[in-house]
C-alpha cells in the first residue's frame, strides 16, 4: 500500500494526543485536582492541539476536504466514521476535564465522571483508527489483531513520553513516570517485534491463479498489463518496500524505542534544563520512531487486487 | 445510507455481467466504449492527465488483463483475455466502509453506485476492494466505478436493443452478457449454469453478483494430436488434385 503521509502524521500526532490526554485522566483518577492549574492547563491544550491537528491533517488526503463533515453520518457501518464521532466526541469531554481538574471549576465528582469519560473515549478512537485497518479482509498484514494492540500502545508510550517533558519542563522530576514511559516503549518494541515475526511468517493469502479463477488450467502469469502507465490502482494498491531497505527501517525502530526509553528514564531523574533536554530528545527519537513505523506499516502491505497486476501472491 | 440492502428475497433482481473468458479476444472496444460513454454520462468527467505525453494516466472503469497459462506437460502456453471491473458484490465491503453514504448498494437491482456529489475522496472504498474495481479520478477528486451504466439500461429515449451498458453492446464477439442474475431462468443465469460460470475470488466472500465462464478446452496443437501435416498426406494423397499438387511441390522445390 502507498503510504499517504497525511494519515501517517495524523496517527502519529494524535496518538500522542490522545495518550497523553489518557495518562492525564489516569493520573486525576487516582491523585484527584491537579495541584498547579497551570500545569494542568498546559498538559490539556497540548493534548487537545495534538488531536486537532492530527485530524486536520488527515483531512489533506481527501480529495474533497471541504466535504469532510460528511463523514459523520454513516457510524452505523463504517470504522470511518465511527473514528471521525469518537474523535469529535473528545473535545468537548477534554476541555469539560481540563476545566475540573485544573480547578477552574471545583467539583471532584463531577472531575471523576469527566476523567472517566475522557478516557473511555479516547480509548474509542484509537480502537476506532485500529479497526480502520485491522477489518480490511484485503490485506493480511493489516487484517490481524497485533495491529489493534500496536495502535493503543503506540499512543500510551507516546504520550507517556511527553508527559515526561511537560513535567520536566514544570521542574518536576517524575522518575516513576519515566519508568511507565520505558515499559510502555520497550512494550512497543515487544508488540512491534512479534507482529513483523508474525506477519513474515503468515502463509500466502490468496495467489494471482485464485484471482483469476484460472488455476486449474494451468500456472497463470500476466502476459500484457492493460494499460502501459501506472494508474490510481497500481499506485495506490502496488506499492512494494525492498526486503533490505525493510528491514533497515525496522531495526531504526527499534533503535528509536530504545533510545526513547533511555533519554526518558534519565530526563525523569536528571534536574533542571539538562533533565528537560534529554526528556525531549526522547520524545523526538519515539516521533520518529513512531514515524518510520507508520510508513512501514503501509509499505509492508500486500493488498490482493495487486495479483490482477501481476504479482503472484499477496 | 452505507448498510446493505438485504437482497435475499427470492427472485430478487441482481443485474449484473457475465464475461465468456473463451471468446474474449483482448480488443479493449469493452473499455473504450465504456470511457466514451462514461466520460459524459453519469459521474462524470473520467478525469484523464498527460493524456499524449510520456506517462498518461486516467481513471477507466474498465480493464483488460491478459494472461498466459502454462499447462504442466505442454509444450505451449495459450492467452486469456481478462476484463475486470466493478462486480456488483452482494456484501459489498466497499459500501459498508463508506464514511459518508456516498457509496451505496441499490436495493431494487442491485447496483453498486458512488454519488459524486457527496464522495469525500477518501479512498477507503478502494482499500476494500479486493478486485481493484474502483479509481480515484485525480481531477474531480472523488471515486469513481462501473455503473453497470445505469443511464442507459433504464433510458427510455434510447432504442430498446441500446437499453444495456455500452461495454456489453460494443463487444464483436458477444464475449459480454447483461442481465438479471438473480432471476434462474434469465438467459444469463442460463449461460452460468450451462458453461460453469464462477465467481473472483470467493474466498474472500464478497458474494459478487458478475460471473465469468471459463475458457473451454484448447484443442492440442497438430504435432501433439498427431495429424500428420498436410504436404505429406499431399504426397501420398490418392485424388487427382492430391497427386497434382504433389507434382507441382517437387517441380517447385527442385
Amino acid at each position: 500500500m502507498h503510504p499517504a503521509y497525511s494519515v501517517i502524521l495524523f496517527t502519529t500526532v494524535s496518538g500522542a494526543g490522545f495518550g497523553l490526554l489518557m495518562w492525564l485522566t489516569l493520573a486525576a483518577l487516582l491523585h484527584g485536582q491537579a495541584s498547579d492549574w497551570r500545569f494542568a492547563a498546559i498538559a490539556c491544550a497540548t493534548a487537545v492541539i495534538l488531536i486537532g491537528f492530527g485530524l486536520m491533517a488527515s483531512t489533506f488526503h481527501l480529495g474533497r476536504p471541504e466535504r469532510a463533515w460528511r463523514a459523520f453520518t454513516q457510524w452505523r457501518s463504517s470504522w470511518l466514521s465511527r473514528e471521525a464521532l469518537a474523535a469529535l466526541a473528545v473535545f468537548p469531554l477534554a476541555i469539560a476535564f481540563a476545566l475540573l481538574w485544573a480547578g477552574l471549576v471545583a467539583s471532584p465528582r463531577l472531575l471523576s465522571l469527566a476523567a472517566l469519560g475522557t478516557l473511555l473515549m479516547c480509548m474509542a478512537s484509537l480502537y476506532c483508527t485500529a479497526k480502520i485497518y485491522s477489518s480490511l479482509s484485503t490485506i493480511r498484514q493489516w487484517h490481524h489483531p497485533l495491529v489493534d494492540a500496536g495502535y493503543f500502545l503506540w499512543a500510551l508510550a507516546t504520550g507517556s513520553v511527553l508527559l515526561v517533558v511537560l513535567s520536566t519542563a514544570f521542574g518536576v522530576n517524575a522518575p516513576a513516570l519515566g519508568r511507565i514511559s520505558a515499559f510502555f516503549l520497550v512494550s512497543v518494541a515487544l508488540c512491534k517485534w512479534s507482529y513483523w515475526r508474525m506477519i513474515d511468517a503468515l502463509p500466502v493469502a490468496y495467489t494471482i491463479e485464485q484471482a483469476t479463477g484460472l488455476g486449474a488450467q494451468g500456472v497463470v502469469r500476466q502476459w500484457e498489463a492493460p494499460h502501459t502507465a501506472e494508474n490510481f490502482v497500481m499506485r495506490e494498491m502496488g506499492y512494494r518496500v525492498a526486503r533490505k531497505h525493510r528491514d533497515q527501517l525496522r531495526r531504526y525502530v527499534f533503535a528509536g524505542l530504545f533510545f526513547s526509553a533511555a533519554l526518558t528514564l534519565s530526563g525523569a531523574i536528571v534536574p533542571g534544563g539538562f533533565g528537560l533536554a534529554l526528556a525531549i530528545a526522547g520524545l523526538l527519537c519515539a516521533v520518529l520512531a513512531a514515524l518510520i513505523e507508520r510508513w512501514l506499516f503501509f509499505a509492508e502491505a500486500q493488498h490482493v487486487s495487486s495479483l490482477y497486476y501481476g504479482s503472484p501472491t499477496a | 445510507m452505507t448498510s446493505l440492502p438485504d437482497t435475499s428475497a427470492p427472485g430478487q433482481k441482481k443485474l449484473g455481467l457475465v464475461i465468456d473468458l473463451d471468446t474474449c479476444v483482448g480488443c479493449h472496444a469493452c473499455a473504450t466504449s465504456c470511457k466514451e460513454w462514461n466520460a459524459q454520462g453519469y459521474s462524470a468527467p473520467l478525469g484523464d492527465r498527460d493524456a499524449y505525453g510520456p506517462e498518461p494516466t486516467g481513471t477507466w472503469l474498465n480493464r483488460i488483463h491478459s494472461y498466459e497459462i502454462s499447462e504442466a506437460g505442454a509444450g505451449e502456453t495459450h492467452i486469456v483475455h481478462f476484463p475486470r471491473s466493478c462486480l456488483h458484490c452482494e456484501d459489498a465491503a466497499c459500501v459498508t466502509v463508506c464514511p459518508t453514504g456516498a457509496s451505496y448498494k441499490r436495493a431494487e437491482d442491485g447496483i453498486v453506485l458512488v454519488d459524486p456529489e457527496t464522495c469525500i475522496g477518501c479512498k477507503l472504498c478502494s482499500w476494500a476492494c479486493p478486485y481493484g474495481a474502483r479509481e480515484y479520478d485525480y481531477d474531480d477528486g472523488v471515486m469513481k466505478k462501473c455503473t453497470l451504466c445505469i443511464d442507459r439500461i433504464y433510458n427510455d429515449n434510447l432504442a430498446p436493443e441500446d437499453r444495456q451498458p455500452a461495454c456489453v453492446r460494443a463487444c464483436p464477439t458477444s464475449a459480454r452478457h447483461f442481465g438479471d442474475l438473480g432471476d434462474p431462468n434469465s438467459a444469463v443465469s442460463r449461460l452460468v449454469a450451462e458453461r460453469g460460470g464462477y465467481d473472483l475470488l470467493p474466498e474472500i466472500g464478497y458474494r459478487p453478483v458478475n460471473k465469468y465462464l471459463p475458457p473451454r478446452p484448447r484443442r492440442r496443437s497438430w504435432e501433439e494430436s498427431g495429424a500428420e501435416p498436410l504436404e505429406r498426406r499431399a504426397a501420398y494423397g490418392s485424388s487427382l488434385s492430391e497427386r497434382l499438387f504433389a507434382w507441382a511441390d517437387r517441380m517447385l522445390t527442385r
